[in-house]
């Protein structure tokens, strides 16, 4: 294999959509190219990641539980000094759930250039350089092993995204813009706080060093200040899941945001938060993590079930899709607190798994937008008669996001499910009414937009999915098939990364290691 | 230094006062030469006079760097300290020619006058920096402060300009007489006026209660010249009034100059009790400055406002141990000059003749109706917010970490807070920018060269700040050491 590209790649795949962007600045004004540009460079990018999984060991060995935070956990790792004082890394590497995250990421990208080919028409520039630069951001957080770089591209994300929402969005645009911006950003001084603490502490921002540091006992006052710090976490985290009670920005950004901001928006940028619990708050504060899961599985608990009971009488269809994801990221929360493996596997499917069944979601609800300029579920109706190919299409992802066996929906709640019933089998029971309520208001949402009766006469002439929409739908529909029957390709990897997380873990919540 | 040409001491201590003597010489040759040009050259020819003079006075600071040492009786020291911020000043001083050179053009004013001014405050800035003696730190200050009172009142047929140089005036003498008074209980107290000797004899006598009262009278005086909490009452209202390139100008230099001398004060004289005045200062700087831009319509005294927090940050690098501490407000210092100066470039093009568009919504549609003038307008707000790949991100993420360091944590949360606070205001005036319709009644001119050089320029520094910071923090760092020795 060649060496010097495995340094490289996780660099060149960060950077290669922030190139495109400023290539793009000086671009040609013709929008035609500046679309092609931007999906060229978004599929290199696509093609490129999808080296990563190639050397990710499916196997773990018995012989890493030794060491806290070995060495050998993440792969494809680069360390150079970037900053001197303060003792600043460039530290990238990933494991078996940050690869896949990362290639959710780069997977998404280029059919969001697809999905905005003909709805973008002003100002086209310069979105598809937001775009490209959002998706550096978003995998600069999955790469980051130092965390002020995380921090960095953490923060880096806030800007293109809410640039998107306010300048191409509908309706309430700006207010969801600068609600977004302002609940983000406020949440994670928190989050800079505490880094900041534990930099003075230990004089380093490698999380393997913290890790170790905290582990052996050397951060002095750790004791004292470890609930402070686990909190600093997590409120930044838990603002961008969003967990209940701080979810209140996330319906209003995506009913007022253009499709692709709506796709990478619950398809990757909500990841952002459950990748952070389940890196920083168990990887660094085992501890509070256990004392805290209790109150934190009851949050998702109340997430899952006040998610859907709220989507059930949503009467727009985009704000539906929101408070689904609210729903379903929160068993990614209940999968991580329940310290098991099977939790965990299933929170990083589930992760997966709605990043791409959502994002096909807000791409198919885009769709209708184009043609009729509204979401409201009553202004459809029979919409299965005019345009059966979306009709099916839609019935595929609704029934893979609701979770129906051999789709890719079914394997994460399952896990999760799972693992929350060896924690506490109230979790698992309450949890699994989540999966209940969703297949009530998916199924009844399809209903009232594609069967009975026609009212709108305007909705006979909708035309069907065009070559472009189709291109941009058959991959998320072949991938949710695909880990629906195959989960296998993606858990083993999964898997072993989750058993490194877990080893500190083990030995506080006494449940040893379950397979 | 041995490796240092061998040179009589006279001729090496008037290579320490150089950038100094060059600037005099170029604000004096402006006013000579002013008489005697044609009106319609004039404003061109004296902005060019005035950037060679900075230009001269640049060349003149890397020069002085190979000659560190005192000077004139111990009365002046040259190091890495006051190189860094020598550089900075007369490099804010070239941009703000740059961006004046649009602004002479349609404003009807002296340009003699106000060239000769700016070098000649920047004189006085300098100093300011390299001087480790009371009295002659109080000479520079007035110096620095007499030029600035006159630039605020430039717009003569405004009202509000006139109100804003007397009102300055007012205030800062009233200032000045603290700090002055200050010295002399100092004096009083250790008998000496050098700082070095202050501060030898605040660390080996037990403090005087007329030491304590002689640092806070200083304080004081110098808090109203960083505009810093409860003594920034002025700074909105100078800052409306006053020409923007001047504003651009006055909250940079003499604070940078400003934060110098208290940077000496504070750790080389060792001042007493200097953690709680800090402490009390920045966090109601920070909270003050804050809640106030909330408010505001007018751009200029937005940024007033800003300003006023950005001194509350600063600060809190103040209560940092010195080894820490110092290099983070000197890249603080460095790169808030950076990205105001260049803020208020773009406002300075922007308010047009008059200055009739200062109000945010005049900038409504901006991003549609020039790009790349709204563009470089975002990232200094950006910077200002402390937003990733901005020096501004880097320099308060410096200064916190310092706090934090010295266990300042409550101090911190209140500064994240604040910066959580502040990007409210910032951002609004982002999504005027971007996402308000435009108001077709409101011209955007051509960039001259000159103004695209002077933005060119500080966003050049904003963004390299943010992603190379290494060689200035190093830099700065090696300022303590020499300290420490």
């Amino acid at each position: 294999m060649n060496t010097s590209l495995d340094h490289w790649i996780l660099t060149l795949v960060t950077f290669i959509p922030l190139a495109g962007g400023v290539l793009l600045l000086v671009f040609p004004r013709r929008d035609r190219d500046i679309r092609l540009f931007a999906l060229v460079v978004s599929l290199l990018d696509f093609l490129l990641s999808l080296h990563l999984p190639v050397h990710l060991k499916p196997h773990w060995y018995a012989s890493d539980l030794a060491g806290v935070a070995n060495p050998r956990v993440f792969e494809y790792e680069l360390n150079r000094p970037w900053i001197r004082v303060p003792n600043i890394h460039y530290h990238v590497g990933v494991d078996g759930i940050s690869t896949w995250l990362v290639l959710l990421t780069t997977f998404l990208t280029p059919l969001c250039v697809l999905i905005s080919w003909k709805s973008i028409e002003d100002r086209a520039k310069e979105f598809f350089i937001l775009l490209l630069v959002l998706e550096t951001s978003l995998l600069g957080v999955f790469v980051s092993l130092d965390l002020f770089l995380f921090y960095f591209f953490w923060e880096g994300t806030l800007i293109p995204m809410a640039l998107l929402i306010g300048i191409y969005g509908h309706g309430r645009r700006v207010y969801a813009a600068v609600k977004f911006f302002l609940y983000t950003m406020i949440a994670s001084v928190f989050l800079v706080a505490a880094i900041l603490w534990l930099y003075a502490k230990t004089g380093t921002f490698d999380f393997a060093q913290i890790q170790s540091a905290i582990h052996n006992g050397q951060v002095e006052n750790f004791t004292v200040a470890a609930p402070w710090l686990f909190l600093g976490f997590f409120v930044a985290f838990a603002v961008k899941v969003p967990l209940f009670p701080v979810h209140t920005w996330l319906p209003d950004a995506h009913v007022n945001a253009p499709t692709a901001g709506s796709v990478l928006l619950a398809g990757v940028l909500l990841k952002m938060g459950t990748y952070g619990m389940l890196r920083f708050n168990l990887g660094l504060f085992p501890d509070e993590s256990h004392r805290n899961a209790p109150w934190i599985m009851i949050l998702a608990l109340i997430g899952i079930i006040y998610g859907a009971l709220v989507a059930m009488v949503q009467p727009n269809l985009k704000k539906l899709i929101a408070y689904s994801s609210i729903s379903h990221l929160g068993f990614v929360v209940l999968g991580i607190f329940s310290f098991t493996a099977l939790g965990l596997d299933g929170a990083t499917f589930v992760m997966l798994a709605h990043g791409v069944s959502t994002g096909a979601l807000f791409m198919l609800a885009g769709v209708i937008f184009e043609r009729r300029h509204t979401y409201e579920i009553s202004e459809f109706g029979g919409l299965a008669t005019p345009m059966p190919i979306y009709a099916t299409f839609f019935l595929f992802i609704v029934l893979s996001s609701l979770g129906l066996p051999l789709l890719n929906g079914f394997v994460g709640e399952f896990l999760v499910l799972s693992g929350a019933f060896r924690d506490r089998a109230v979790y698992g029971i309450l949890g699994a009414t989540g999966v209940i309520w969703s297949a009530c208001y998916l199924l009844w949402m399809y209903q009232r937009v594609f069967w009975g009766k026609d009212v709108h006469k305007i909705n006979d002439s909708l035309p069907d999915l065009s070559v472009l929409e189709r291109a941009a739908l058959w991959p998320p529909a072949v991938l949710a098939l695909l880990m629906g029957i195959a989960p296998l390709l993606w858990l083993r990897t999964i898997d072993a990364a989750v058993q490194a997380v877990l080893v500190p873990l083990a030995q506080i919540t006494g449940k040893g290691l379950i397979p | 230094m041995n490796s240092s040409p061998v040179i009589t001491p006279e001729a090496a201590d008037y290579i320490r006062v150089l950038p100094e003597i060059m600037l005099s010489i170029f604000g004096m040759a402006i006013m000579l030469v002013d008489p005697l040009l044609k009106q319609r050259r004039r404003q061109s020819t004296l902005g060019t006079i005035a950037l060679l003079g900075s230009l001269a006075a640049l060349a003149a600071t890397l020069y002085q760097a190979h000659y560190p040492g005192f000077a004139f009786w111990n009365m002046i020291q040259v190091d890495a300290f006051s190189v860094f911020f020598h550089f900075v000043i007369v490099a804010t001083t070239a941009v703000v020619i740059l961006t004046s050179y649009e602004y002479m053009e349609v404003e009807p004013m002296r340009a003699g006058e106000y060239y000769g001014l700016i070098l000649f405050g920047a004189v006085g800035m300098c100093l300011m920096t390299s001087a480790v003696e009371l009295v002659l730190i109080f000479i520079a200050l007035e110096i620095s402060s007499i030029a600035t009172y006159i630039l605020a009142g430039f717009r003569r047929d405004t009202a509000i300009s006139s109100e804003a140089s007397l009102k300055y005036f007012l205030l800062g003498s009233f200032a000045t007489a603290f700090f002055l008074y200050g010295v002399a209980l100092m004096f009083g107290a250790t008998g000496s006026t050098s700082i070095q000797v202050i501060g030898r004899a605040l660390n080996s006598f037990e403090v005087a209660s007329l030491a304590y009262a002689g640092i806070a009278l200083m304080f004081v005086g110098l808090a109203f010249k960083i505009a810093a909490a409860p003594f920034h009452v002025w700074a909105p209202d100078v800052y409306e009034g006053a020409p923007a390139p001047v504003v651009g100008f006055m909250s940079t230099g003499p604070k940078a100059a400003v934060f110098a001398v208290l940077l000496r004060l504070m750790f080389e004289a060792h001042a007493p009790g200097r953690i709680w005045l800090i402490w009390a200062v920045a966090a109601l700087s920070m909270t003050l400055g804050n809640l106030g831009a909330l408010v505001q319509d007018n751009v200029k005294r937005l940024l007033a406002y800003s300003s006023i927090a950005h001194a509350g940050y600063l600060l809190v690098a103040f209560a940092a141990v010195p080894d820490n501490g110092i290099p983070a407000a000197m890249f603080y210092t460095a790169t808030y000059a950076a990205m105001n100066v260049g803020a208020f470039a773009v406002v300075s093009h922007f308010s047009s003749a008059g200055e009739r568009y200062v109000k945010v919504e005049d900038y409504s549609g901006l991003g549609r109706r020039s790009p790349v003038l709204a563009a470089i307008l975002t990232i200094f707000l950006l910077s200002l917010i402390g937003i990733p790949i901005t020096g501004g991100f880097i320099a308060k993420f410096y200064v916190f970490s310092a706090a934090l360091q010295s266990n300042m944590v409550g101090l911190v949360i209140f500064g994240v807070l604040n910066s959580g606070v502040a990007a409210y205001y910032y951002l609004r005036l982002i999504v005027v920018m971007y996402m308000r319709e435009p108001r077709g009644e409101i011209p955007v001119s051509a960039v001259p060269a000159g103004m695209g050089a002077a933005m060119a320029l500080s966003l050049a520094a904003t963004i390299y700040l943010g992603v190379l910071p290494g060689p200035v923090l190093n830099y700065a760092g090696r300022a303590v050491t020499e300290w420490s020795r």
